[in-house]
C-alpha cells in the first residue's frame, strides 16, 4: 500500500479513517455507495441493507449512514453520546467463509494492531423489533471497548435470510477516538490537519447536537409528527398495494418508494418517543406498526428484480 | 483399545453456552456409543471460545457380533405367513431356517439370524454427523452460502473445521469420515486467532492437548480459571490489595479467551466516592473486569483487574491504557448518575408510579405501593413493629427502581434506595428497609431481621402472591414467570427465621381483600366480563353509571355512598356495584369447590365474577405448605415426617373451615416436624411408632373386612382384661396430658406425654387378643386401637411416618 499523507491517516484524521474503510472494503469487492438520502436511525435502516439482505442474490456494498437517535441528545454536554452519529456498514451477502478475518484485517487498515490490541468477539444477539428482523454474532471488542457490531442475518423484515448475510457495523466516532486517542467526541480531529487548518468534530457538529437537543427534546412539533407518522404509514400501505403489477401477487414495481415511507415513520416514531409524549403501552403498538410496514415492504421486495429469484 | 479424539471449531461460542455444550456433547455421543454396543472406558469434554472438544478412551475396534432367535411360523401356515416371516429375517427359503419341535402346539420354523458387528470408525462416522445436526445449542444459526437451501446446516455460530481421528495409541489413528454441508473432519486444526493462527496437524488427545498450548490455547476451562485465579490474587496481593472474587465473572470471564493474561489497571481516586456497589456493577457488568479492595477496611480500591487473550507485543501497556479509558468513561456516567439522583427526594419520584403499569390486571406500580403499604401497617403489630415507620418504608421502598442508577444497573435495586433514604436522613430501619424489603431473594440469600424491614417484606410478597392469584395467574409446573414460589418461600423463611406468629389464612384475607379493593374501583375486567356485543364506549358509560348510582344511594344501598355487600356470594367483600344480581354458573371444579361464581345483572350486560373464598384460601395455603414442605427437607428434616404433619391439616380442614387448619402456623408446622423428629430418635418413640403402626395396620385390614370404620368410645363395661382397662386409662391419661402440652404449644411435653402411652400399648399387644371370638369384644377392642391412633395425632399422623 503507497503511504498516506499525514492528514488522511486514520488514527490523525476522522475522514482519514472513513476513506480508508472505503477504500479497504472497495478493494474486497464492495460497491461503496453513498449515505441514504433519509433520516434513520442506524445503517441497517439504508434498503442497501435492509432491502438487499433479502432474496437470493448475492450483495456486497459499504457505506457511511449518519444515524439519527434523538433520545441520545445530551446537549453536547456529554462525551461520547451523540444523537446524530455516524456508522459504517457493511453488508455482504452470502456472508463469505472468512467474513472475520476480513473484519480483523480491516481494523488492521485503520491502525488496530492485533499484536498489541487485546480483540474480542463477545456475545451480542442482535434484534430489531422494528424491522422484524433479528440476527447472531457478537460485539467486537477492542481493549475493552466496543467498536464494532457483527451480525448474521437470519430475518429481515419478517423474511428468512437466504443465503444469510453478514453485517458489520462500524461505530466511527468511537473507533476513532479510540485510535487517535480522544476522550471526548468533540475533540476529535476531523480533517487531520494541525493549527488553524485543524477542524475538530465539534467545529462540525457540536452546535448542531445542541440545537437538535432542544428540538428533539423540547420543541419538535408533535401535532405534526403524529400527523406524519399517520401520513406516513397510509402512503406506505398505498404503494405497496398499488405496487402489485397487474393486481396479482406475483411481480411488485413500487416497494422502495413503499419502504421510503416505513423509515420516514420509524424515524417520527422515534422523535415522537424523545418527546416522551408516548405512553409505555402505546409505545409497543407503535413498534408493532412500524413492523407491519417492514414486513409488508420485505414481502413486496421479494417479488421485485433485485430480490426475487 | 483405540480413542476417538473429536474438535468442532468455529467462531466464538457465547461464554455462558460453552460449559453446557462440553457437556452435552459428551453425554450425546458416549450414549450413542453405548446404544450401539460400544462400550467405552473413560470420556471428557473441553470447550473455549473457539472449539469444543471430547476425548472418549477405550472404545472397542468392533461392535460385538450380534445373535438373534426369531420364533417363525408353524409348519403348514399359509404362504402369506412364510413369506412375511422370510422377508423379516432376511432369509432366502424355509430350508434356511431350523424346526423347532413342539408336541403341544405344533411344530414351528426359527431362524438364527447372526448379525456380524461392525468397525467401531464406520459407527462413529455415522454417529458423529446426527449429533451435529441435532446439536441442543440454545439458538443457532445458518451461514454462507448453503444457506441458500432448506435444510441447511446451523449452528451457535458458523462450524469451520472438524478434527475426528480413531485409533490404539501405538498407531497412527485414522480419520473418521463423514460430510456435514461440506464439512469434512480431518487431522488439522488451528491455535490462537492472534498468537498462532496457523494449521496444525495432531494424532490423539495428548499431542492434541499439548500443540494447542504450545499454540497459546489453554483446552481446559478450569485450568483456564485456575490460572485466571491465581493470578489475579497475585497481582492484587503484589500491590497490597484483595481480590474480590466473583464465580460468575470468572466463569464468563474463562469463557472469552483461549489464553488467559490478567492485567491490572486502575482509575482515578476521585471516582470511590460512588457507592462500591455501583463501582463493581459498572466494572463488571459492562467491562468484565474484577475489583480489588483494601484487606483491612474492606473498601475497593481505585484498581482493577482485566483478564486478555493475549501477550502483548508491549507487555499490555496499551491494552491497560485502553481499559482504563472506558472504565473512566463509564464510571463518569455512573458517577453522573449518582449525583444526579441524590438532588431528587425518594417521595418526589412516586408520582410517576403512576403512569407505570405493574400488571395489566393489577394496576399501576402506584397502587400496588399503595396496597403494601396498608398491607404492611397492618402487619406491623404482629411482627413488632412501629406502624409509622412501616409505612414510611412501604411508601419509599420502590422508589428507587425511578432512579438513573438503577436504571442504569438494576442488580443494585433496593440497595440504592437504602443509600439514598440515608442520604436524604430517613430513619435508618426506614432506610434497611428500601433494601431488605426485597429479601430474601434465593435459598442463600439473608432474611430480614429488623421489624419494620420484615412487615414490608412480608406486604410485598403477599400482595404479589394474592394478587397474581386473585387473577389466576398461578405457577404451572416449570412456569412461575411472576416468581411466586420464591416469594411464598420468602414469607416461609422470613417467619421461620424470626419465630412469627402469623395466622396466615387471615393474613391472607387482608392482603386479598386490598388487591380486590383495587380490582373493584376500577371494576376491573378481572371482575367484570361484558357481553361480547358491547363497545369498549359503552362499557365504560355502564361502569360511570354504576359509580354514580352508588354515590347516588340508589337502589338497595341504605345511604348514600356507601357499598354494598353481596351477602349472598358468600363472600364479604365490598362491590362497588348495587345492581342486583342472578348467579347463572360457576366456573372451574363443578361440585363443590368452583374457583369463581359468576353472576348476571339485570339488564345482563355484564357477568361479575367472583372468586370463590374458600378455594382461593385453599388453594394458595396449600402452595405456601408445598414451599415448606421442601423447605423443611433442603433443610434436612425427613419428609415423612413433614407429611406426618401436614396430613394433620388436610384432616381437619375436610369437616371444619380452613380457619382451623394446622398448616396455617408455619411456625407450628416447624415445631412439630423438630419434636417428633427428637422424639422418634428415643426408643419410646420407636417402640411407640412401632405401637402404633400395629395398631393402624390391624385396624386397617379390619376396617376394610368389615367396610366399616371403629370410631367412637370403648365400652368400659366390655374390658375383660387389666391390659385392657390399663391402655384405656394411659390412653385418657396421654390424651389430657399431650392435649394440654399441645394447647401451651410444648411439643416435646406433648411427645414426653405420648411416651407414657409405650407400656401399656406393648402389654396390650403381647396379652390381648384383638380378633376376639365374640363380636362385641372384638369391635369394642378394635374401638381401643383406634383411640391410640387417635392420641397420637395430637402431634401428628403417625400412620405417615416410615420405619
Amino acid at each position: 500500500m503507497e503511504l498516506l499523507p499525514d492528514h488522511m491517516r486514520p488514527e490523525r484524521s476522522f475522514q482519514g479513517l472513513i476513506l480508508t474503510l472505503q477504500r479497504y472494503w472497495a478493494d474486497h469487492g464492495c460497491v461503496i455507495l453513498q449515505p441514504y438520502d433519509m433520516e434513520v436511525g442506524a445503517g441497517t435502516f439504508h434498503p442497501a441493507t435492509t432491502l438487499r439482505a433479502l432474496g437470493p442474490k448475492s450483495w456486497n456494498a459499504a457505506y457511511v449512514q449518519p444515524s439519527r437517535r434523538p433520545k441520545d441528545g445530551r446537549y453536547g454536554e456529554n462525551p461520547n453520546r451523540l444523537q446524530h452519529y455516524y456508522q459504517f456498514q457493511v453488508i455482504l451477502k452470502p456472508s463469505p467463509p472468512d467474513l472475520q478475518e476480513l473484519y480483523l484485517k480491516s481494523l488492521a487498515a485503520i491502525g488496530v494492531d492485533s499484536a498489541l490490541h487485546d480483540i474480542r468477539f463477545v456475545e451480542d444477539d442482535w434484534e430489531s423489533p422494528t424491522l422484524g428482523a433479528w440476527g447472531l454474532g457478537w460485539e467486537c471488542w477492542c481493549d475493552g471497548m466496543e467498536v464494532s457490531q457483527f451480525t448474521y442475518f437470519q430475518q429481515v423484515a419478517g423474511v428468512e435470510c437466504a443465503p444469510v448475510a453478514g453485517e458489520l457495523t462500524y461505530g466511527l466516532e468511537r473507533l476513532a477516538m479510540y485510535v487517535q486517542g480522544v476522550d471526548r467526541v468533540y475533540d476529535l480531529n476531523f480533517n487531520g490537519r494541525e493549527g488553524a487548518e485543524k477542524v475538530t468534530y465539534g467545529d462540525v457538529f457540536l452546535q448542531a447536537e445542541k440545537e437538535y437537543s432542544r428540538h428533539n427534546f423540547e420543541h419538535s412539533d408533535t401535532a405534526m409528527l403524529f400527523e406524519q407518522f399517520k401520513m406516513a404509514e397510509g402512503a406506505c400501505k398505498k404503494y405497496l398495494d398499488a405496487g402489485w403489477e397487474s393486481g396479482k401477487k406475483e411481480r411488485h414495481l413500487m416497494a422502495l418508494p413503499a419502504y421510503d415511507q416505513c423509515i420516514k415513520a420509524s424515524h417520527v416514531f422515534n422523535l415522537l418517543d424523545a418527546r416522551g409524549v408516548i405512553s409505555v403501552t402505546e409505545r409497543q403498538s407503535y413498534i408493532l406498526r412500524v413492523r407491519e410496514l417492514a414486513k409488508a415492504c420485505g414481502e413486496a421486495w421479494i417479488h421485485t428484480e433485485a430480490g426475487g429469484a | 483399545m483405540p480413542d476417538l479424539l473429536l474438535e468442532l471449531f468455529s467462531e466464538e461460542i457465547p461464554a455462558r453456552m460453552q460449559a453446557k455444550a462440553a457437556e452435552d456433547l459428551r453425554r450425546m455421543v458416549t450414549d450413542k456409543l453405548v446404544a450401539e454396543g460400544l462400550v467405552y472406558e473413560g470420556a471428557k469434554a473441553f470447550v473455549t471460545p473457539r472449539r469444543l472438544a471430547l476425548t472418549v478412551h477405550g472404545i472397542p475396534v468392533r461392535q460385538p457380533d450380534l445373535k438373534e432367535e426369531r420364533k417363525g411360523p408353524k409348519v403348514g401356515a399359509p404362504d402369506a405367513a412364510v413369506q412375511g416371516f422370510l422377508k423379516a429375517t432376511g432369509l432366502k427359503s424355509l430350508d434356511e431356517a431350523t424346526l423347532q419341535r413342539d408336541p403341544k402346539k405344533g411344530d414351528f420354523y426359527v431362524a438364527l439370524i447372526e448379525k456380524p458387528g461392525r468397525d467401531a470408525i464406520q459407527v462413529i462416522a455415522e454417529i458423529l454427523p446426527v449429533i451435529v445436526r441435532t446439536f441442543p445449542w440454545p439458538k443457532s444459526m445458518r451461514w454462507g452460502e448453503r444457506s441458500k437451501k432448506p435444510g441447511a446446516l446451523s449452528w451457535v455460530r458458523p462450524l469451520q473445521s472438524i478434527v475426528a481421528t480413531f485409533g490404539p495409541e501405538t498407531e497412527e489413528p485414522d480419520i473418521v469420515t463423514f460430510d456435514i454441508d461440506g464439512i469434512m473432519p480431518g487431522n488439522v486444526t488451528r491455535g490462537h486467532r492472534f498468537m498462532a493462527p496457523g494449521d496444525i496437524s495432531v494424532r490423539r488427545f495428548d499431542d492434541y492437548v499439548s500443540k494447542l498450548e504450545a499454540a497459546k490455547v489453554v483446552l481446559d476451562p478450569q485450568r483456564r480459571k485456575d490460572i485466571i485465579l491465581a493470578d489475579a490474587k497475585q497481582a492484587a496481593f503484589a500491590q497490597g490489595f484483595e481480590l474480590v472474587e466473583d464465580q460468575a465473572l470468572l466463569d464468563e470471564v474463562a469463557g472469552l479467551v483461549e489464553w488467559p493474561v490478567v492485567l491490572m489497571g486502575s482509575f482515578d481516586e476521585s471516582f470511590l466516592k460512588i457507592p462500591g456497589e455501583v463501582i463493581r456493577a459498572t466494572i463488571r457488568n459492562n467491562q468484565k473486569c474484577f475489583v480489588v479492595r483494601d484487606p483491612k477496611s474492606g473498601k475497593l480500591a481505585n484498581k482493577f483487574i482485566l483478564v486478555a487473550n493475549i501477550e502483548a507485543s508491549d507487555g499490555g501497556k496499551a491494552i491497560v491504557a485502553g481499559n482504563e479509558r472506558v472504565i473512566r468513561a463509564r464510571l463518569s456516567d455512573a458517577k453522573f448518575f449518582y449525583e444526579t439522583d441524590l438532588k431528587t427526594k425518594l417521595e418526589d419520584r412516586l408520582p410517576k408510579f403512576e403512569n407505570i403499569v405493574f400488571h395489566e390486571k393489577l394496576g399501576t406500580q402506584a397502587e400496588r405501593i399503595a396496597r403494601i403499604e396498608r398491607l404492611a401497617a397492618e402487619l406491623a403489630p404482629l411482627v413488632g413493629a412501629d406502624v409509622t415507620k412501616v409505612k414510611r418504608a412501604a411508601k419509599l421502598a420502590k422508589a428507587d427502581l425511578l432512579t438513573e442508577v438503577v436504571g442504569e444497573f438494576p442488580e443494585v435495586q433496593g440497595l440504592m434506595g437504602k443509600y439514598y433514604a440515608l442520604a436524604q436522613g430517613e430513619d435508618a430501619s426506614v432506610a434497611a428497609a428500601c433494601e431488605d424489603h426485597y429479601k430474601p431473594q434465593g435459598p442463600n440469600d439473608r432474611v430480614p431481621t429488623d421489624p419494620v424491614s420484615i412487615a414490608v417484606a412480608l406486604a410485598d410478597k403477599l400482595d404479589i402472591l394474592t394478587g397474581f392469584w386473585a387473577i389466576d395467574e398461578r405457577p404451572t409446573g416449570s412456569k412461575d414467570p411472576y416468581a411466586l414460589r420464591r416469594a411464598a418461600l420468602g414469607v416461609i423463611r422470613i417467619v421461620q427465621n424470626s419465630s412469627l406468629r402469623i395466622n396466615l389464612s387471615a393474613v391472607l384475607l387482608v392482603a386479598l381483600r386490598n388487591s380486590y379493593q383495587h380490582i373493584q374501583n376500577e371494576a376491573h375486567p378481572a371482575l367484570l366480563e361484558f357481553r361480547k356485543d358491547i363497545s369498549a364506549d359503552q362499557v365504560s358509560e355502564y361502569i360511570e353509571r354504576r359509580k354514580k348510582e352508588v354515590e347516588a344511594g340508589f337502589g338497595v344501598g341504605p345511604k348514600a355512598g356507601d357499598m354494598r355487600p353481596i351477602s349472598f356470594l358468600d363472600y364479604d367483600f365490598d362491590v362497588w356495584c348495587t345492581g342486583s344480581f342472578e348467579l347463572v354458573k360457576t366456573q372451574g371444579a363443578p361440585a363443590r369447590k368452583p374457583t369463581w361464581f359468576l353472576y348476571t345483572d339485570q339488564d345482563a350486560q355484564i357477568e361479575l365474577r367472583v372468586p370463590n373464598r374458600n378455594d382461593f384460601l385453599t388453594s394458595l395455603l396449600s402452595f405456601f405448605a408445598d414451599r415448606l414442605k421442601v423447605q423443611l427437607r433442603d433443610q434436612g428434616a425427613r419428609h415423612d415426617l413433614v407429611d406426618a404433619v401436614f396430613a394433620l391439616g388436610n384432616r381437619s380442614a375436610e369437616g371444619s373451615s380452613v380457619q382451623e387448619n394446622v398448616q396455617d402456623d408455619l411456625l407450628m408446622v416447624v415445631r412439630r416436624v423438630e419434636a417428633l423428629g427428637k422424639f422418634l430418635e428415643t426408643d419410646d418413640g420407636k417402640n411407640l411408632l412401632a405401637g402404633t403402626k400395629r395398631a393402624s395396620n390391624i385396624l386397617g385390614i379390619e376396617e376394610k373386612k368389615d367396610k366399616r370404620s371403629f370410631d367412637g368410645a370403648p365400652d368400659a363395661k366390655l374390658f375383660s382384661s387389666d391390659e385392657e382397662k390399663k391402655l384405656a386409662a394411659a390412653i385418657a391419661q396421654v390424651k389430657t396430658d399431650a392435649g394440654a402440652a399441645v394447647a401451651k404449644e410444648d411439643f416435646a411435653a406433648a411427645m414426653t406425654a405420648m411416651a407414657k402411652l409405650r407400656p401399656a400399648v406393648d402389654a396390650f399387644f403381647e396379652k390381648v387378643k384383638v380378633n376376639d371370638d365374640d363380636k362385641a369384644v372384638r369391635e369394642n377392642r378394635l374401638k381401643l386401637l383406634n383411640e391410640i391412633r387417635e392420641a397420637t395425632r395430637a402431634v401428628a399422623d403417625f400412620s405417615k411416618i416410615e420405619g
